[in-house]
């Protein structure tokens, strides 16, 4: 009689999710202006595990593995570190609007990349210059909260608006000073974000920040439910809140970091998808957490076939994702309680 | 005996908080702290679960001074139930009972069969178990203080501190709350109750604790506590206390003076 009714649907939940995951990603490898059917797509797949003889050009082995492959991967990483970012925000300064860019990590990354642009770096340097700056953001945020007089958590989100706003008007700086003609508009388009950078290369260097971060974050999730309860809560449960709370931190801010390095500014997704995955699994984070990340990444990776095949050109992911967003807040705000 | 506090002193800066107080809570035994508001108890609280660590005096628990005692080694002696307030997040009343099985689970893993069990336990001694699928913000007050009890419970510590448990309970959930907090007493938990309603204090407690302005005022048996001087003096309106049934229960009335020619504002 004490078997808990609800938790078999919720790890039927999360399994649901990850088979969703497996079909988008197969369904993006088909999407492209190149086409591919799909006994070619599986010939080139399978190829690599065992022996086939090729009936497909080298080209579309060429188009899969360096365009599409890394390109989907890079989407599913960005929408699992931003999600998984939003979510642990949330659970730790206990507000449910925060976002990855609460201690501004975003506005840090936009200035680095604008600056790299502004001094013509090559793409690497761009990702590495908006990675550093968005570390540092986070880290002159936490000092300065450290002497904040009064709550740390009050201390910490205002500081974060604060040096991002700094940060922003730094980006518009620069902005205004970068040459029209081409500085001007690559800063712009970054800064609405796009995966159409994502090589290989790029993959494995972020996949190493991504991964320091998310793993954490992802095995602690049981201590950040006790979290949101309050610091002396906590801390009578045998929590040390000060030090849990910057574990959190310094993870959440290193996924983000690598996130928006690569991908630009991205909006919403942060707040919107662990929003959707409260709906789904609860607010516990034992299952909020992996339900989170999945959704994060099926919902990045079908905003990105939309943005690289809707139109002749792509369509910035950070105007897609405002433009999901956008009506999801409104919902957010005007919807009826949950009810159980 | 279980938590002993021996001669605190707390100051925040120049403003004395509290000035050596002693407090003994015996296994077994429901300790009632009453006062106004402002006096200390909080502070007193706090002390004893080792949130505040700035203290002068002495606190122990089963014999054992609690001064650099870490988190974890403090959460698995004595157990807290904050005042019932809404949460940022809207946890079933198992998931919010489950968590004060945390201490007992490693930092990187989620509790498993065994602090399952033990949520089951206590959900049922309590009565609440039928809620367990439950929002936690959608249950009643007094459920919401059960559900935050039972978290105590499966803390497994033998003392157990509660910050005004019945504030914000209609009469009837009070009496609920408190029996519930009597029989664990019974059970022998050593706890410590602050309480506003000396009445309460009368009925449901072994002993019971005044204090004002940062000193205990008296420290004894209910009867003795509960009286029209000590309650005049402690909270500073006239009050009469009158016994009933034999002793039983006892009223405060307070003496209200509406005077009729008040000045208008």
């Amino acid at each position: 009689m004490f078997k808990n009714k609800k938790r078999v649907p919720y790890s039927v939940i999360i399994l649901g999710l990850g088979i969703l995951l497996v079909v988008a990603i197969m369904f993006s490898f088909f999407l492209g202006r190149y086409p591919i059917n799909p006994s070619e797509l599986f010939g080139i797949l399978l190829s690599r595990v065992i022996h086939i003889k090729q009936f497909w050009t080298d080209q579309m082995a060429t188009i899969l593995f360096n365009v599409r492959m890394p390109r989907i991967l890079l989407a599913c990483l960005v929408g699992c570190c931003l999600s998984a970012a939003g979510a642990s925000y949330q659970g730790i300064f206990q507000n449910p609007m925060a976002a990855p860019d609460i201690l501004g990590a975003t506005a840090g990354a936009a200035f680095g990349a604008a600056l790299a642009i502004l001094h013509n770096q090559n793409h690497l340097m761009i990702t590495l210059y908006a990675f550093v700056f968005s570390l540092l953001t986070v880290a002159i945020v936490y000092f300065i909260s450290k002497k904040a007089q009064g709550k740390q958590v009050l201390g910490l989100i205002l500081a974060g608006i604060m040096v991002g706003s700094l940060f922003s008007a730094g980006t518009s700086y620069i902005k205004l000073v970068a040459d029209t003609s081409n500085q001007l508009p690559a800063i712009t388009y970054w800064l609405m974000g796009s995966l159409s950078g994502a090589t290989t290369t790029t993959v494995a260097i972020v996949l190493i920040p991504m991964a320091l971060g998310l793993i954490p974050l992802f095995f602690l999730r049981w201590r950040i439910n006790v979290l949101t309860l309050g610091d002396d809560e906590a801390r009578t449960m045998g929590i040390n809140s000060t030090r849990l709370r910057i574990i959190v931190i310094m993870c959440a801010t290193l996924v983000t970091a690598a996130s928006v390095s690569v991908s630009g500014m991205i909006g919403w997704v942060g707040l919107v998808i662990p929003h959707l995955s409260r709906r789904l699994v609860g607010n516990n984070y034992k299952h909020l957490m992996p339900a989170t990340m999945l959704f994060g990444a099926i919902f990045m990776l079908l905003v990105d076939d939309v943005s690289r095949n809707l139109l002749q050109t792509e369509i910035p992911l950070g105007i897609l994702t405002a433009f999901i967003g956008a009506p999801f807040f409104v919902y957010l705000i005007t919807r009826k309680e949950e009810t159980f | 005996m279980s938590i002993r506090v021996s001669n605190l002193s707390f100051s925040y800066g120049e403003r004395l908080i509290l000035d050596n107080v002693n407090v003994i809570a015996e296994p077994g035994q429901l300790l009632s702290v009453i006062g106004p508001n402002g006096v200390g108890k909080s502070t007193l609280f706090h002390c004893m679960l080792g949130l505040l660590n700035g203290y002068k005096g002495q606190i122990t628990i089963k014999g054992k001074d609690i001064k650099g005692l870490d988190v974890n080694e403090m959460a698995k002696l004595i157990a807290y139930v904050p005042q019932s307030h809404y949460p940022s997040f809207n946890f079933s009343v198992f998931d919010m009972v489950l968590m004060g099985t945390t201490v007992q689970v490693s930092a990187y893993s989620t509790p498993g069969k065994e602090q399952i069990k033990l949520v089951e336990t206590a959900l049922e001694r309590l009565g609440i178990a039928h809620l367990k699928d439950r929002g936690y913000t959608k249950i009643s007050g007094g459920e919401q203080q059960l559900t935050i009890i039972a978290r105590a419970l499966v803390q497994q510590t033998s003392v157990l501190i509660l910050d005004e448990p019945t504030a914000n309970l209609d009469f009837g959930n009070q009496i609920l709350v408190l029996t519930q907090i009597k029989y664990l007493a019974r059970d022998g938990y050593a706890i410590v109750q602050a309480t506003h309603n000396p009445e309460h204090a009368f009925m449901f407690s072994d002993r019971v604790l005044a204090i004002h302005g940062g000193k205990v005022l008296a420290d004894g048996m209910p009867s003795n506590i509960v009286t029209e001087e000590l309650m005049r003096k402690l909270y500073t309106v006239d009050i009469d206390v009158q016994s009933l049934y034999q002793d039983k229960v006892r009223v405060c009335i307070p003496k209200i003076v509406i005077e009729d020619n008040h000045p208008k504002v």
